[in-house]
């Protein structure tokens, strides 16, 4: 009965919406940063190792960004897919592949399976429920792990990584020039493919449903689905990032597990700013230099400066750094202070109509 | 009910009873609506009108009963299902989104039809010149009108539409109502309104009825009922010209 056909009638939904497509494009200050990440081959050679490690943290972080900044997703036992993933790179070389590539793919799959499997049960949750959830999740893991120690070595750690060079070519040399540049070219590629999923139409379903998922439902998205996808994504890259870590260092300890790296993790993506693309990137790499810095100044107590500087954060700059930064560009440019008195707002003018 | 339209209907509700958990709120509701029809659920406070609303999203617990739509039973179906066959649902509390912005909250609903960012932009100008804004700071009658939209971009067969114009000023009324006049009237959209405004609601529809505690108590065409100050009075306590207090 309706007058016209709905399939017939519009343009197909997949055609970008334009202010989707101008999310897409590359800022100015999106090429100076990755451009400044270079830095550390010039600037810092005697830090690489230092700055391969940050770049394990930023995909580690980037990727509980993507359940937690934008799906709404709390999780205190994010470290269990990094371990899992750390564990799984490092048994596969032990046991006779060394190849860093496929060691990489198959250790994401491994712990994107297992968030897979896992995400059954957190798509059922929400808020608190998924704090105790994750946070048993992880501990279980990290047990299972210490006491299977005929895999995993238990506490002396998983020994006889050995490595094969990168593309048969690269070695992992001791001064981590090499590991840099792998962590880092890992940690851009899988950023890339963040950046475009969370500027497609399912990362905005993902911010809808971290905004209000009944509502999502009632608009014909229902949430179930979408977040275990993305849950399992999230899985997927932090096994990668755990995978790169074991790659690098050529070895795995039950730290990969340990629920200090899930709250590290969960403080990083705060500091820097969650629901934020660059806010896990900007977190470790100030959280990690902080705590060298720290703990070449204090080795005893350098957790201290860390807990006020995270006060800190949360008390001037409750969306984190680069949440601060927005709001500092925003006053700056005058639009949440004095733009109302050059364009008032339509509901001034409209009010005054007669 | 009197409908032009004696082919099968658009919605028909068949002894539903419904309610949250143990409790009932509806029983025994019955109506159907045609293709293009209007139709206001009027009550006091309390009757069960948004749960009305509700059950037709699938958001309560279906006791008995079924809900046909477009001659397939839906009693059943999850409440994302119902919406992508075509129910648009606009909530009371409006539940925009309040860390997107208006443009986002509108495309985050988009699902190919007539009904794309520049036809609901066409529709209610406003929302276009607060585009960039986030949810939470927009103003009340601007939340009201982007949950609209909201719903519209769904391209909805159906549009169920909560108190509208619940606490907003007059001035932004009158602009939602002439909106929902030309979508009722003009465009033909299919409109369930529950309303506390009995007057405005019964002018925008064809058909009205009126519910209490749980159970539809009178149906009638909206015009006849406009002037059954009577029956208005009497299961509403609209203050009508004969000054009668309302019947406890």
């Amino acid at each position: 009965m309706t007058p016209t056909d709905p399939a017939t009638a519009a343009p197909a939904p997949t055609a970008p919406h334009p202010h989707m497509a101008a999310q897409v494009r590359w800022r100015t200050v999106e090429y100076v940063f990755w451009l400044a990440t270079l830095l550390p081959f010039v600037v810092a050679p005697d830090y690489l190792a230092l700055a391969s490690q940050i770049a394990i943290t930023a995909l580690f972080a980037l990727s509980l960004d993507l359940i937690l900044g934008y799906a709404g997703i709390v999780s205190l036992g994010h470290a269990a897919f990094f371990g899992f993933g750390a564990y799984a790179a490092g048994l596969v070389s032990k046991w006779g592949w060394g190849e860093p590539l496929s060691g990489l793919l198959i250790a994401g799959l491994a712990a994107g399976l297992l968030g897979y499997l896992m995400s059954f049960v957190i798509a059922r949750f929400r808020h608190l429920a998924l704090i105790m959830i994750t946070l048993g999740f992880g501990l279980l893991l990290l047990e299972a792990a210490n006491s299977a120690s005929g895999l995993t070595g238990g506490a002396d750690g998983l020994q006889g990584v050995k490595m094969w060079p990168v593309l048969g070519l690269f070695k992992f040399d001791l001064y981590g020039f090499t590991a840099y540049w792998y962590a880092l070219i890992v940690l851009f590629v899988f950023f890339l493919m963040a950046r475009r999923l969370i500027n497609s139409p399912f990362g905005l379903s993902l911010r809808g449903i971290r905004e209000n998922p009944v509502r999502m439902r009632a608009i014909g998205a229902e949430s179930g689905p979408h977040i275990r996808k993305i849950y399992t994504i999230a899985a997927f890259m932090a096994g990668v990032a755990g995978a790169v870590l074991t790659q690098t260092t050529e070895t795995v300890s039950l730290g990969v597990l340990d629920f200090q790296r899930s709250a590290d993790i969960l403080v990083i993506l705060i500091l820097g700013g969650a629901g934020r693309l660059y806010g896990g990137l900007i977190g470790a790499i100030i959280y990690m230099i902080a705590r060298d810095w720290f703990s070449g100044v204090n080795p005893q107590y350098w957790y201290f400066p860390i807990g006020v500087l995270l006060i800190a954060v949360v008390l001037f700059l409750p969306n984190g750094m680069l949440g601060g930064i927005a709001q500092l560009i925003d006053t700056v440019r005058g639009r949440r202070w004095f733009g109302w008195l050059t364009s008032p707002p339509p509901w001034l003018r409209s009010g005054s109509k007669p | 009910m009197a409908s032009p339209n004696s082919a099968e209907p658009l919605l028909s509700f068949k002894n539903v009873r419904a309610g949250y958990g143990e409790a009932i709120v509806l029983d025994d509701i019955s109506f159907e609506m045609p293709e293009r029809g209007s139709i206001a659920v009027l009550g006091r406070n309390g009757v069960g009108k948004s749960t009305l609303l509700l059950t037709l999203m699938g958001f309560t617990q279906l006791r008995r009963g079924s809900i046909i739509w477009r001659g397939t039973d839906i009693t059943r179906l999850a409440p994302h299902r119902r919406a992508q066959s075509g129910i648009g649902w606009v909530a009371q509390e409006r539940e925009i989104f309040a860390n997107l912005t208006v443009e986002e909250n509108l495309t985050v609903a988009a699902r190919p039809g007539r009904w794309d960012l520049d036809a609901a932009f066409d529709f209610f100008p406003r929302l276009k010149e607060r585009r960039q804004s986030k949810g939470n700071q927009l103003s009340g009658g601007e939340q009201q009108m982007l949950a609209t939209a909201r719903a519209l971009m769904t391209n909805p067969a159906l549009l169920l539409l909560d108190e509208p114009l619940e606490g907003l000023a007059p001035i932004i009324v009158e602009e939602l109502v002439r909106g929902l006049r030309k979508m009722i009237t003009e465009e033909g959209t299919a409109v369930i309104l529950v309303e506390q405004h009995a007057e405005v609601a019964l002018s925008l529809t064809e058909n009205a009825v009126l519910l209490e505690r749980g159970a539809i108590v009178h149906h009638a065409r909206s015009a006849d009922l406009l002037k059954d100050h009577a029956t208005l009075d009497r299961y509403i306590g609209l203050r009508v010209a004969d000054g009668k207090p309302a019947q406890a």
